[in-house]
């Protein structure tokens, strides 16, 4: 199926974008302000969106669409980095991986936006977009810095934070997080095995669209 | 935490008008949410943020002796334009 | 009644706005706190039902338009408990109140929700039904409340569309996906009826004597009627009340809504009012050091 190593790329990325998406999406509600709930949620809509252009890239490579890759693949099938699967549903680790992912995904894009074709394009807006997500997570980490718990969380967090980036980007991340490379990066949980917590997540985002297969909604 | 006033400006040109407040713990705070709370649907081009504390409020005058001619309501100058139209012989059929 | 409390009323009755720092009698502040608050709560609670089928949204569309809906109803949330804090009601009390069952929130947000044909019937006819109770609050004599409800009704606009759109795919959908929707409908259909209140006269209602309210609960239904039945009967939907008709002076006629039901589940006797309570329970407690250590100025 993945015959297509830009459509791999292009879905790896965008299956970060919607689980993590999905994952923050969870927050709507419950927050721990209002004022918080609100905007978190903006972030959270705004990584689907990324999610959905990412697709639609993909679909034209592949012949689909973006609700089909999106929805339609097994769990085993997503390419997305384990560190987005992690159920966190506490503030601590919600806003470390936050940080760790915003800074990550920096590294990313800077990369894409180097090349000179359509997804060098869509990187730049997605780019654009991030940075309210920039601004909030620092902000958040300034806050949190001295919090033992925040702290415990990024240390806890540190090996999937690198897994989101292919090998030689790590340095980079390690670099601007201010984290320890000294251990060689040998712990990144990376791509290519997923947590068990993908498949509970994947069956209740495909819930309703497998109750009615190839029906409109 | 303490409340932040928000201002927001519609479109570039018009008054910033009161939109509302938000309860933040500082400036990057209240920037980061009142962005999103009274921004996300492109409906503002600009907000001010304002300390509730740094607002002072003004809500009452003194309104004791006639006030009338500093206003437009002061003035009533059609009987003495009728007259002078009369004299200069410029009065116009059609009453102004 | 007061001589100053006397030319309130009078100034209100007659129109008069009031502002948050204006001086109002003790009873004024006190049914307006009560009445605002249960609106934040309502607002606050209403996530709840919601935002299990963002997880479960079938499209990124509708994932988006359910997340930004759900966001809306708590950046109303939080416009709404403002207000209330600015008539002296710390926030934390307000919270405090709602998860301890001193506080009230509407009926629909007492009931579960089963399927998708819920998100659709919820956005539209639910949301329907707040904002004809809402645009009627445009005129409250609390100029702070009323000020926000202009922003909240503009918002609300949007969530009725995406609702009807929603219903529209199913009913143009498969008869399996049309079922849903008329399932749905049969069980929200009570609890819609029940929402605008029991049919007390303007004249005995004191939000209405202090202008906060400016619509009789009956009207409002009528209103819903008025709009809605039409909109429903030419998707083919049925509701489920063999006593509804329009008559010839434009009056709908309906059986009686069970104003026990209403009572209780307002009270906290619903079926999912418990368990909803303790959910922001959790989430309130779990999160305490985040607002008393993080975000303490």
């Amino acid at each position: 199926m993945h015959a297509n190593e830009r459509a791999r790329q292009l879905l790896a990325i965008a299956d970060d974008e919607l689980i993590l998406g999905w994952r923050d999406s969870e927050w709507t509600g419950i927050a721990p302000t209002l004022e918080e709930d609100v905007a978190f949620s903006s972030i959270a809509q705004n990584e689907i969106g990324h999610a959905r252009a990412l697709y639609e890239l993909a679909a034209r490579e592949l012949g689909s669409d973006a609700d089909t890759l999106a929805f339609d693949r097994a769990p085993d099938d997503y390419l997305c980095a384990p560190l987005v699967e992690l159920h966190l549903l506490d503030w601590a680790h919600t806003i470390a991986r936050r940080w760790l992912y915003e800074e990550a995904d920096r590294v990313r894009i800077e990369h894409l936006m180097r090349g000179d074709d359509e997804l060098a394009g869509l990187a730049a807006k997605i780019d654009r977009e991030e940075t309210y997500h920039r601004l909030h997570a620092e902000m958040w980490a300034a806050r949190l810095r001295d919090e033992p718990r925040f702290r415990a969380a990024v240390d806890e967090l540190w090996p999937y934070a690198l897994g989101v980036l292919p090998q030689e980007l790590r340095p980079e991340l390690a670099r601007r997080v201010g984290l320890d490379g000294s251990n060689g990066f040998g712990d990144a949980h990376g791509r290519g095995s997923h947590r068990p917590e993908l498949q509970e997540l994947w069956e209740t985002m495909t819930e309703v669209r497998r109750s009615a297969p190839g029906a409109q909604w | 935490m303490p409340v932040f006033e928000v201002f927001r400006q519609e479109r570039k040109g018009q008054p910033f008008a009161h939109a509302g407040s938000v309860v933040a713990p500082d400036a990057a705070f209240a920037d980061a949410w009142a962005r999103e709370q009274y921004g996300r649907r492109g409906e503002s081009t600009a907000l001010w943020l304002v300390p509730r504390d740094a607002i002072h409020q003004v809500t009452d005058w003194a309104d004791e002796f006639d006030l009338k001619y500093r206003r437009v309501d002061g003035y009533s100058i059609k009987e003495r334009l009728r007259i002078a139209r009369e004299r200069a012989g410029t009065a116009a059929s059609r009453d102004r | 009644m007061d001589s100053r409390t006397q030319e309130f009323l009078a100034y209100v009755q007659s129109g008069g706005q009031v502002e948050a720092t204006d001086w109002m009698p003790d009873e004024y502040r006190a049914k307006l706190v009560k009445f605002v608050e249960m609106h934040a709560n309502s607002e606050l609670m209403g996530v709840l039902p919601e935002r299990e089928w963002i997880l479960k949204a079938p499209t990124l569309q509708r994932k988006l338009a359910l997340t930004a809906k759900v966001q809306d109803e708590v950046g109303h949330a939080q416009l709404i408990y403002r207000v209330v804090e600015d008539l002296g009601k710390p926030r934390e009390r307000s919270l405090a109140d709602l998860i301890e069952g001193r506080a009230k929130f509407h009926n629909v947000f007492h009931y579960p929700t089963r399927t998708w044909g819920d998100v659709g019937v919820i956005a539209w006819l639910v949301d329907a039904a707040a904002i004809i109770s809402q645009k009627a609050l445009l005129k409250c004599s609390y100029a702070p409340y009323a000020r926000i409800m202009k922003k909240i009704c503009w918002e609300e606009s949007f969530h009725i569309l995406h609702g009807r759109d929603v219903v529209l795919a199913m009913v143009t959908g498969t008869e399996a996906q049309r079922e849903l929707v008329q399932e749905a409908l049969d069980r929200w259909w009570g609890p819609l009826m029940q929402f605008h209140g029991n049919p007390i006269p303007r004249e005995e209602d004191p939000m209405w004597t202090w202008r906060i309210k400016s619509q009789g609960n009956e009207e409002a239904r009528q209103q819903f009627l008025e709009g809605y039945v039409p909109q429903i009967r030419e998707l083919g939907l049925t509701v489920p009340d063999p006593k509804l008709r329009r008559r010839d002076d434009g009056i709908w006629e309906y059986s009686e809504p069970d104003w026990d039901e209403l009572r209780a589940v307002v009270t906290g006797h619903g079926p999912r009012s418990q368990e909803r309570l303790a959910f922001r329970r959790r989430f309130l407690e779990q999160e305490k050091w985040v607002r008393d250590a993080v975000l303490a100025a």
